[in-house]
């Protein structure tokens, strides 16, 4: 037995450790569990290193560059970084200015003008795993940041806060396949879910074939999964398809482009409406249209654009040269001659030619 | 003879002597390499396909020479990286335990003090890991994952390269029996 045992040491030492991580693994799936406490050791113990060395590499980062590399460049580069950030938030909310000077700002004004309440965060670090779609940010339950809450930037949502830690609370990106939420487009208000992909474009499922979806219309969250309250920007359609069962439709979120930095977690959310599809389109300022010329002033132009509506024109234009009103006729009412040519006859020349008829030129 | 044209399996590397980490390096190694999978790849984004962890995971079952101290060395290693991501706890546990074994197990027959070596075992346990990572999330979690062969076999490829080097740092900082 004792040989049996030394010769088999390896695999029962093997074994048994996998057996002890598969229960583990079980149990939390059956239960819904987590084993908070040894994330709570873990990420504290790992979050607060990171704090610290994101801390110094942006006050070296920040000394370095603002004082011996390319000095105007930078703060030129600053100053049109918040300006951009100013027109997209004046654009989407229909206020008049805001006083940003640089991200962090336009996040506090942001935070000011939402109807929602929310905190600002740092993004202090990825998850495991090389295909992880997860951050912690810096901000925790100490802050008072919950599991299951919405966590935003003024270009649109970033993901949800899956843990809360007492220093630090991890965000699944929007981008995460096991991530969803409920959309509804901008024009055409069809709902949907949003799933991430693993990739940097998400779909949109669930939205029935025979449903209208214009390429480049923009989503919003529609506040049906109760984690992120009506009227966020989601993003812009880019690809939209008819599939199987349901529409193809996939989108680049709004608020996973370009980076981020900073967040805000909702603490209290407010539905707002969908924007109007003239105002919504955030990255798009639109200049006032130009004022009327009163020479130029008429009508609106029918286009006809089918034989159908170019045959209804006809007709209406042979009613009004024979004076005859459609359904309006009796019996022995003479019916009009549709052979004439009604656009010949409607546009009479400037000079009436005489009224001697045309004799017909004689054959060759 | 070069360290390359010498034997791979040779009677002389069975009884290689057995060689292990000062204490300090043991906690401090797979903290950093944590600490580097969660925060470096927030500045330079294709290094989050860098696993140090597992290279650290290899490098010490290999010099340890004992497949008990490999798997409970990658069980450790694993359940840490689990606590910091969004799965459950064990996923990466379960991976790197076996990785841990199976180095501990080859480090037995091969003279790991190999260049060569040291980059075939690092290019076969990534790929080992990421497949058994797959086969798993599939598996036990029902999740659809995308896995691409040619994808892992180049990035395979990548961490092997950084395995190399980052082997001889960590040789320095090692006891030898």
């Amino acid at each position: 037995m004792d040989a049996l045992l030394s010769r088999f040491r390896n695999l029962m030492v093997l074994a048994i450790v996998l057996a002890l991580q598969l229960l583990l693994l079980a149990y939390q799936v059956k239960s819904g569990q987590d084993m908070r406490l040894i994330r709570v050791w873990a990420v504290t113990a790992i979050t607060p290193a990171a704090r610290v060395i994101e801390w110094a590499r942006g006050g070296t980062t920040g000394f370095f560059s603002d004082y011996f590399f390319l000095l105007d460049v930078r703060d030129e580069n600053r100053r049109m970084k918040s300006e951009v950030g100013r027109l997209k938030l004046e654009n989407q909310f229909l206020h008049t200015e805001l006083s940003t000077a640089d991200r962090a700002r336009a996040l506090e004004a942001f935070q000011t003008r939402s109807p929602s309440k929310t905190i600002p965060a740092r993004i202090i670090g990825n998850g495991t795993g090389s295909n992880s779609k997860v951050v912690f940010i810096d901000r925790g339950s100490s802050s008072g940041i919950e599991r299951g809450m919405a966590v935003i930037t003024p270009d649109g949502i970033v993901g949800k806060i899956i843990q809360s830690f007492p220093t630090a609370a991890q965000v699944l990106l929007v981008t995460d396949p096991t991530f969803a939420a409920g959309v509804i487009s901008q024009k055409n208000k069809v709902h949907g879910t949003l799933k991430g992909q693993g990739g940097p474009a998400c779909l949109v499922d669930y939205v029935q074939n025979e449903q209208k979806v214009d390429p480049e219309e923009w989503f919003y969250t529609s506040g049906d999964d109760r984690v992120f309250p009506k009227g966020l920007p989601v993003g812009q359609a880019t690809v939209v398809r008819t599939g199987k069962t349901h529409k193809e439709i996939y989108l680049v979120p709004s608020g996973l482009q370009g980076g981020f930095e900073e967040v805000l977690v909702v603490l209290e959310a407010v539905h707002q409406p969908i924007p109007d599809p003239k105002q919504a389109d955030p990255t798009l300022h639109m200049t006032a249209p130009p004022p009327v010329d009163p020479a130029t002033a008429q009508g609106p132009v029918p286009t006809l654009s089918t034989d159908a509506d170019r045959l209804l024109d006809r007709y209406k234009k042979i009613g009004e040269v024979e004076n005859h009103q459609y359904g309006g006729g009796g019996l022995g009412v003479k019916p009009p001659d549709f052979n004439i040519d009604p656009y010949k006859v409607a546009t009479p020349p400037a000079t009436p030619p005489p009224a001697k008829p045309v004799e017909p030129a004689p054959p060759r | 003879m070069t360290e390359y044209s010498g034997p791979l399996l040779t009677e002389g590397s069975r009884k290689s002597r057995i060689s292990k980490l000062r204490p300090w390096v043991v906690v401090l190694a797979p903290l950093l390499a944590i600490l580097f999978q969660v925060y470096v790849p927030r500045l330079f984004a294709f290094l989050a396909y860098l696993e140090l962890p597992l290279l650290v995971t290899i490098y010490f079952a290999l010099i340890r020479r004992s497949p008990i101290s490999g798997l409970l060395f990658g069980s450790v290693v694993g359940l840490l990286q689990d606590s910091l991501s969004h799965q459950p706890l064990g996923m990466f546990g379960i991976v790197k335990t076996l990785v841990g074994y199976f180095a501990g197990s080859v480090s037995l027959r091969f003279d790991v003090e190999n260049v060569f070596v040291r980059f075939i075992l690092s290019f076969f346990f990534y790929f080992f890991h990421q497949f058994f990572y797959w086969v798993l999330a599939r598996a036990l979690l029902g999740q659809m994952i995308d896995f691409s062969p040619e994808g892992t076999f180049v990035l395979g490829l990548l961490n092997a390269v950084v395995a190399v080097p980052l082997f001889l740092i960590l040789d320095k900082l090692k006891i030898t029996e």
